[in-house]
């Protein structure tokens, strides 16, 4: 009733190609992104800090992931490495180059993600499924290894830690410890809303679908005139670029400073979780699960004592921390039997019941 | 539609509970980031439960500290950097008087936002060396010892048993010690030690991964027959280089850990061999002390702490009435120097510089004898304080050297250019500009 295209006539190939044909959605959109926007005004740090800042890190990463793993359908257990790479070659870039403005480093640390990310993808030609798997946790651990063993490449600190220095754009702090959550907000909102913006061209283009042809049967692929290897490539060079924006984001923009234990192999799996629980292959998903895996716990964190106070129980905050985990588990086994698909799913199909309701017939 | 709406009832959620006014501030609010889940929770609950207890004892025994209660919270971290910097913010609108973060990968994170939020943070003997140095960072505390004095005070007794420093010259020590920045902290000053000394200093290194798994390492380590092994581990891997180390036969008398290698447990799992085990300790351990039979009672006893009976005592819940007593004092402190009871965390920060807890302040808590008398100044935020050798009997830890004084002659110069270092490659680090509180 309320989400209906009745009415609404596709007059051009312009319209009939958009990214959003239906007026409602583009409202809905624009909406959504006007929020975001205003969130940064609510004055809440705890919010921008610890809710809104990670979850659109970490939706990136999990795009990143995505365009791999959904799209291309090679498995990578390596985003972690990825990640560091972004962030590391951003923390040299910026202190070698301090004059040059931060978010061309941040936007330019993603391409030495991406090289490192298509030297590890060269044995996807020859390799597929798990063991490719296999093949980028080797990605994982080596570099891993040579973060925390090359002085180097943390400017020979002797705490072996990267820090954030204090960064400006247009005089204002985006980085470092006076930068206020409020800017680094905005700064991380609009990278990713860019960088989605790139990335649904992306996959609904000529890319994007050679991808899928792979993804869904490499044979018939390369039959139809795809190259494997430079596709392949591509996709992890691409995908790695996502992950090294993201990386470098997390440690600047959110956390100030890391160690090299930021981008173990957890950092991967939590990754790779999300876009399963999200939806593979949905941009959408991404943030989906992004929500669902690290939002969610937190809001259980504050849930569950304002539920349980009124019955004068009061529980322990390690308690809390187990039920998290207990309760996180069920919702995502919950969520994977009510729709294997991942989340994204489930908003497709209710989008599609909005769309003929109230008259399913 | 559901996603909308949950994301809607989450975002809802976070802004009500965050908007919630803090606590009325008649008391003074202390947050406590502890972890009693995930990997390293067998060291974290001793330590959480003992910091918790000690605080509660103060306000059940005398009504909180100059008649101001405590509120005493806990945030679990689970020893992850990312829960740690998500309690950080959920508790720094709460106006905390100091945080403990517990964790050096916490530390780190939080060392930059302390000055901007105005909260001091105590990183008891852990965390960043150089943060020792009060003219670069005001905010950061890390008393009563860094790790590169326990190192200076390890070579010190090698020395003594060895019968004089001259003695050195030739030997082989090593370093086991954990793959990240923790457990790589003490290789500036062994180093600059070894060449001064003419000891050859031998690294092994065991990755987080390997923690449990370091039979190669101790293969090697049967070849290179070191003199002296330093232990500086933490979580799992203490009690299994006990265990490696017994099987095979190496003298475990002259294995020595950092205080971090000192639980009862690390030592435990050694079984019998594991006598003779040793670790460098700032606080006594056991019962026989006048504050831990206040805390059994006022605590233990009322069925107000979680902590098993019969294990209070052990070395690394003293460890945690050590980290609560120093807050207390703080506290205390920060109440004298500045003549409000109700203190905030820029008060604390004041206490923390002219901290001076002596031996009759320890006499009068019940501490003599547990603890050596700490010292801080606003140029040292450390004091560089005296640590003595634990040895493992068996059973319990007892004391086997005196208090020991490390080389702070070594160390100091080590700190002061670390500290620069830090502050010159973090361009736009702030100049110190909080004044210097008079002693009280």
């Amino acid at each position: 009733m309320f989400y209906r295209e009745a009415g609404q006539y596709k007059t051009s190939y312009a319209a009939d190609m958009a990214v959003f044909p239906l007026r409602q959605d583009r409202i809905g959109l624009a909406i959504i992104i006007a929020a975001a926007y205003g969130l940064a005004f609510t004055k809440n740090d705890f919010l921008l800090q610890a809710v809104m800042i990670p979850f659109l890190v970490f939706s990136l990463a999990a795009i990143g992931l995505n365009l791999l793993t959904g799209y291309a359908g090679l498995l990578s257990l390596g985003t972690g490495g990825f990640m560091g790479v972004g962030a590391y070659a951003c923390y040299k870039l910026m202190t070698a180059f301090p004059e040059v403005n931060v978010l061309i480093w941040i936007l330019t640390s993603g391409f030495f993600a991406a090289g490192i990310g298509v030297l590890f993808g060269l044995p996807s030609l020859r390799i597929k499924g798990f063991y490719l798997a296999v093949a980028t946790l080797a990605a994982q651990f080596f570099l891993q290894w040579a973060f925390n063993r090359v002085p180097w490449l943390v400017n020979y600190n002797v705490s072996g830690a990267i820090e954030a220095p204090l960064r400006t754009l247009f005089g204002v702090p985006i980085m470092g410890p006076t930068a206020t959550p409020e800017v680094r907000y905005l700064v991380v909102l609009t990278l990713v809303i860019f960088l989605t913006w790139i990335a649904s061209n992306i996959v609904r283009g000529r890319i994007g679908r050679e991808w899928m042809a792979i993804r869904d049967m490499d044979i018939a692929a390369e039959l139809m005139g795809i190259k494997l290897l430079p596709t392949k490539l591509l996709a992890f060079a691409v995908s790695s670029y996502y992950c090294g924006v993201a990386g470098a984001m997390l440690v600047f923009l959110w956390y100030g400073g890391a160690e090299y234990t930021v981008f173990d192999i957890n950092q991967s799996f939590f990754t790779l979780f999300m876009i399963i629980i999200g939806g593979l292959g949905s941009l959408i998903g991404s943030f989906f699960g992004a929500a669902l895996i690290y939002m969610m716990p937190i809001g259980l964190g504050m849930l569950l004592p304002a539920i349980l106070a009124p019955f004068g129980l009061s529980i322990g905050s390690e308690t809390i921390e187990h039920l998290r985990f207990l309760i996180v588990g069920a919702l995502i086994i919950f969520f994977l039997i009510v729709e294997p698909h991942g989340l994204a799913r489930l908003w497709q199909i209710g989008k599609q019941k909005l769309r003929v309701w109230p008259f399913p017939y | 539609m559901l996603g909308k709406f949950t994301l809607g009832a989450a975002a809802a959620v976070l802004i009500g509970a965050t908007a919630l006014p803090a606590a009325a501030q008649d008391s003074i609010y202390v947050p406590l980031l502890t972890y009693r889940t995930g990997p390293f929770a067998g060291s974290g609950i001793p330590i959480a439960d003992g910091m918790h207890d000690y605080l509660r004892m103060l306000n059940e025994r005398d009504g909180g500290i100059g008649g101001v209660k405590l509120t005493i919270e806990e945030c679990e971290t689970g020893y992850d950097t990312k829960k740690g910097v998500e309690c950080y913010e959920s508790i720094k609108g709460k106006n905390p008087a100091v945080v403990n973060p517990y964790s050096t990968g916490i530390t780190l994170q939080l060392i930059p936002k302390a000055a901007v939020d105005k909260i001091p943070m105590l990183s008891m003997a852990y965390g960043l060396s150089p943060s020792a140095d009060g003219n670069h960072f005001p905010w950061i505390f890390n008393p009563p010892v860094t790790y590169w004095d326990g190192a200076s005070v390890f070579i010190k007794y090698v020395a003594e048993k060895e019968g004089g420093m001259d003695k050195l010259k030739g030997k082989k020590i090593a370093l086991l010690h954990l793959d990240a920045p923790y457990g790589k902290e003490p290789i500036p000053l062994l180093e600059a030690l070894s060449k001064e000394l003419g000891f050859q200093l031998i690294l092994y290194p065991v990755a987080a991964q390997d923690m449990q798994n370091q039979g190669a390492i101790w293969l090697n380590v049967r070849r290179d027959r070191p003199d002296w092994i330093y232990l500086q581990g933490w979580g799992a891997m203490n009690p299994t280089a006990v265990k490696e180390a017994v099987r095979n036969g190496f003298p475990i008398g002259k294995v020595v850990g950092v205080w971090w290698a000192g639980g009862d447990d690390d030592a435990r799992a050694g079984g019998e061999q594991a006598k003779g085990y040793k670790s460098l300790d700032f606080h006594a351990v056991g019962t026989d002390f006048g504050v831990i039979k206040d805390v059994q009672k006022h605590v233990i006893d009322k069925g107000l702490s979680k902590y098993p009976k019969d294990k209070v005592g052990d070395n690394l819940y003293n460890r945690g009435i050590y980290n609560s007593m120093l807050v207390a004092e703080a506290i205390r402190t920060a109440q004298a120097v500045t003549g409000k009871k109700v203190v905030n965390g820029e008060d604390v920060r004041k206490g923390l510089e002219a901290l001076n807890i002596t031996e009759a302040r320890l006499k009068e808590m019940g501490m003599e004898g547990f603890a050596a008398p700490v010292k801080v100044s606003c140029e040292d935020h450390n004091g560089h304080h005296k640590v003595f050798v634990a040895e493992w009997d068996g059973t319990k830890w007892v004391k086997a050297s005196d208090w020991m004084e490390p080389m702070k002659d070594k160390v100091r110069p080590l700190i002061e250019a670390g500290a620069k270092d830090y502050a010159e490659k973090n361009t736009g680090w702030p100049k110190r500009s909080e004044p210097c509180a008079k002693q009280s």
